[in-house]
């Protein structure tokens, strides 16, 4: 294992692959928890439409922090600063006014943590129509339905639909939570580390259900496992120190980096 | 260094757990013998208890109930006040010649005077025709009770509403006004009628007086001194040392029944606390009406909504501290405030016709549920800011992640979720309001009120009435009454109901929480 390589503070870009366009343009974009504390520098990246991005990176590299920024979940936190833009359909995210709850039903999200509400398993799928206001009981069984399938959940919970969603096994629960995030109908999927609280058997399937849903909606993933990226995803981002590193496609990413430092950690030799 | 080759006692932490244990245990044993105290002497004191004739060395004899045994000296409950001047009795041992247990004598319990001792002397029917004749003089009484309280009270109604009208027509558009003239008429038609159906009622009551006076009885205490009572008065009556254990079970039951369904007489040393379970259910309920909405909003907004700085930590000092501001202060508070600001407010305005006799202006059943609100709010408070704060963050962000606002997220997902924990702290304010007298004393309690706070005469809730509490009850019976010894069981009694009340509130409402946990709050992950 050798030492970890000096911060680099130049991204390398590789050529873009993907036919369909950008989703995400991420330019020059930098985040500060507090004065100090600057947790994203100056990171330029375009997430491509209907592809899988995997952000990888050793813990506290920011990857989960550039995910939170996408659908500004960061907002939360108190006395966050941002720089840059993140250009959805060529409007920038973070520009005063925008309406940020219209922003987050444009993007479902998943956690580390399956986080079920404690509520019925349709009602859980359904909640996004809910808080829109959809009181047809139709179009909301049609649409929990849909959601279960595409979340390949439905035969498993087909016949306790009104049961709580907190009986359901730990990977039931993440499928869910996949289930909820899709149910909106949202064009992009942010996933932090899903799979990070499950056994290998619920992992698998989530990783199959994430190759079902490519093309159909643009997927970033932020993951812990090199493997797992490698599966899963088309494109590839090496971030360290809350910076970018080197960007492209996965197969040249985990093969023959232009980076020694990225080839360093996805090979293991340090992270 | 060699390490030690045995663990030592004090690294074990034994002494520690003997000293937790010992502590557990001493704290349980005082509430097991608290509550056996209470039970015990509670359950005992309408169990019939056997007379004994006790014969003096001097040769005088007298009748009584033993109620006390100290050393060289008993005490014994003699009745029949009205004869002796006196209920009780401490007689020496040394003076005691011979104790017997004669089989006839009687114990009477009345509506005046207190109890009997001795025999029935005249009618000299048998026991069958007595009872008969008995059951008859009450349902007499009961009819006179209905005339008067029912008839008599609605023609009284119907004055004071005449007057009332008149009163507001002169307020309005000023004496000898025509409005006026009119008004005054009008009011002189309805008290005419009203005056004719109270002398139509008053001599029907009082020809059943009549018939109810003639229907004697002459009792005899055990020295053969007489009495003539009517037999109305008469409540119930038994022979303590012939009945079998189904007799004493038959009178047990009555006693009780009597207890809880009946209004209290003799000071309220005697009869039944049903107007104080009314009030104390009804001052809690309305209590946790009122508590809930209040104190959940407030701390919805300190921690929900409140930038978390200075301004909200001395918010939350001063709300924990206001749960340790003596309970009298509230008092003092509700009755200037709520009676003398506000209710003197809403008299102006809403009943100036009444005036000078105050409505709302006074203490009542409102201003007591909105003073105990005050007093129970901090709890409700910090409880249900530690269920908020429970709420894992994890779930508030997948529901911002879906696209809900932050009031849609708090009224979906936050709130179901933390409404368990928001129960507890209902639970505590109910129990903790439905216990506490001292502010209730300022603000609306009585000895005793001749109207309960809902009855059926329009408007049904009469919030601005003053009420009565079993917490009052227990003080009033044990430490106001004329005779303390009468009062004792009695106070054993009602803090055995007042518990059993509070006990049966917070069952309640805990299952009603543990049915929600079990909705809301499955396996955790």
């Amino acid at each position: 294992m050798s030492a970890a390589p000096p911060p680099i503070d130049k991204t390398v870009t590789h050529a873009k692959k993907g036919e369909q366009g950008v989703a995400l343009d991420i330019a020059g974009f930098n985040l500060w928890y507090s004065a100090k504390a600057h947790a994203l520098r100056d990171v330029s990246l375009a997430i491509e439409r209907g592809l899988v991005t995997a952000l990888i990176g050793p813990s506290g590299c920011g990857k989960s922090t550039l995910l939170r920024s996408l659908n500004r979940m960061n907002d939360l936190i108190d006395g966050l600063r941002v720089e840059g833009c993140v250009l959805f359909q060529g409007e920038d995210i973070y520009a005063p006014g925008t309406d940020v709850i219209a922003l987050r039903k444009r993007m479902g999200m998943v956690f580390q943590k399956p986080n079920p509400f404690p509520m019925s398993i349709t009602e859980n799928v359904v909640y996004p129509l809910r808080v829109d206001g959809v009181r047809d009981r139709r179009v909301l069984a049609e649409v929990c339905e849909k959601a279960l399938v595409a979340a390949a959940l439905w035969d498993e919970v087909k016949d306790r639909l009104d049961e709580s969603a907190l009986g359901l096994s730990g990977g039931q629960q993440q499928r869910l939570c996949i289930a909820r995030a899709i149910a909106g109908d949202p064009e992009v999927l942010l996933m932090d580390e899903p799979c990070s609280a499950l056994d290998p058997i619920a992992t698998a399937k989530i990783e199959e259900l994430i190759d079902e849903l490519r093309g159909r909606y643009s997927i970033v993933i932020v993951t812990h496992n090199m493997q797992q990226a490698a599966r899963v995803s088309d494109n590839t981002a090496f971030m360290y120190l809350g910076r970018l590193v080197e960007y492209g496609d996965t197969e040249t990413m985990f093969t023959a980096p232009k980076l020694r430092h990225t080839l360093d950690y996805v090979t293991g030799r340090f992270g | 260094m060699a390490r030690a080759a045995s663990t030592k006692l004090a690294a074990r932490g034994e002494p520690w757990l003997w000293l937790i244990g010992g502590a557990l245990a001493l704290g349980i044993a005082m509430i097991l013998g608290f509550l056996a105290l209470i039970v015990i002497n509670g359950a005992a004191a309408f169990w019939p208890r056997p007379i004994e004739l006790v014969t003096l060395v001097e040769g005088r004899s007298f009748a009584g109930e033993p109620a006390r045994v100290e050393a060289g000296r008993r005490l014994y409950r003699v009745g029949n006040f009205d004869l002796y001047g006196d209920d009780f009795r401490w007689i020496r041992d040394a003076d005691i010649a011979r104790i017997e247990r004669p089989s006839d004598l009687l114990l009477i319990e009345r509506l005046e005077w207190g109890v009997f001792i001795g025999r029935v002397v005249s009618p000299a029917s048998s026991a069958g025709d007595l009872a008969s004749a008995h059951a008859a003089a009450r349902k007499r009484l009961a009819a006179i009770r209905a005339l008067e309280q029912g008839g008599l009270g609605r023609v009284n109604r119907e004055m004071e509403e005449a007057r009332l009208a008149l009163r507001k027509i002169e307020l309005a558009s000023g004496k000898e006004s025509a409005a006026h003239r009119a008004a005054q008429a009008e009011h002189d038609r309805r008290l005419g009628a009203a005056r004719a159906e109270y002398d139509r009622l008053a001599a029907a009551i009082a020809r059943l007086k009549a018939e109810d006076a003639k229907d004697g009885v002459v009792l005899a205490d055990s020295a053969g001194r007489e009495k003539k009572v009517p037999l109305s008065t008469l409540v119930r009556f038994h022979a303590p040392n012939a009945i079998g254990l189904g007799g004493k079970l038959a009178v047990y039951a009555a006693r009780w029944w009597e207890f809880l369904s009946e209004e209290p007489r003799e000071a309220n040393t005697e009869g039944g606390v049903l107007p104080a379970i009314f009030g104390t259910v009804a001052m809690t309920l309305i209590l946790a009406v009122i508590v809930a909405p209040f104190g959940v909003i407030t701390a919805l907004y300190l921690r929900e909504y409140a930038k978390q700085g200075r301004l909200v930590s001395v918010v939350r000092v001063s709300v924990n501290n206001l749960a340790g501001v003596p309970s009298i202060v509230y008092g003092v508070f509700g009755l200037g405030f709520f009676a003398y600001l506000v209710g003197a407010g809403i008299d102006a305005l809403f009943f100036p016709e009444r005036l000078p006799n105050p409505t709302f202006g006074t203490g009542g059943i409102l201003w007591s549920s909105l003073t105990l609100a005050l007093l129970t709010v901090p709890v409700v408070i910090v409880a249900t800011e530690e269920a908020l704060a429970a709420v894992p963050r994890s779930m508030r962000e997948g529901s911002l992640a879906c696209g809900a606002s932050k009031w849609q997220t708090i009224r979906f997902v936050v709130l179901p979720r933390a409404l368990p924990g928001i129960m507890t702290g209902l639970i505590l304010a109910m129990a903790r309001g439905a216990g506490e007298v001292a502010p209730l004393m300022l603000v609306g309690v009585v000895k005793l009120a001749p109207d309960l706070p809902i009855d059926g005469v329009f408007p049904y809730l009469h919030l601005e009435r003053s009420f009565m509490h079993l917490g009052f009850h227990v003080f009033d019976v044990g430490f106001q009454s004329r005779n303390a010894e009468a009062g004792k069981p009695m106070v054993f009694v009602t803090v055995l109901l007042l518990m059993s009340l509070i006990a049966a509130l917070n069952a309640v409402a805990i299952i009603a929480r543990n049915r929600l946990r079990r909705r809301f709050a499955g396996g955790q992950f």
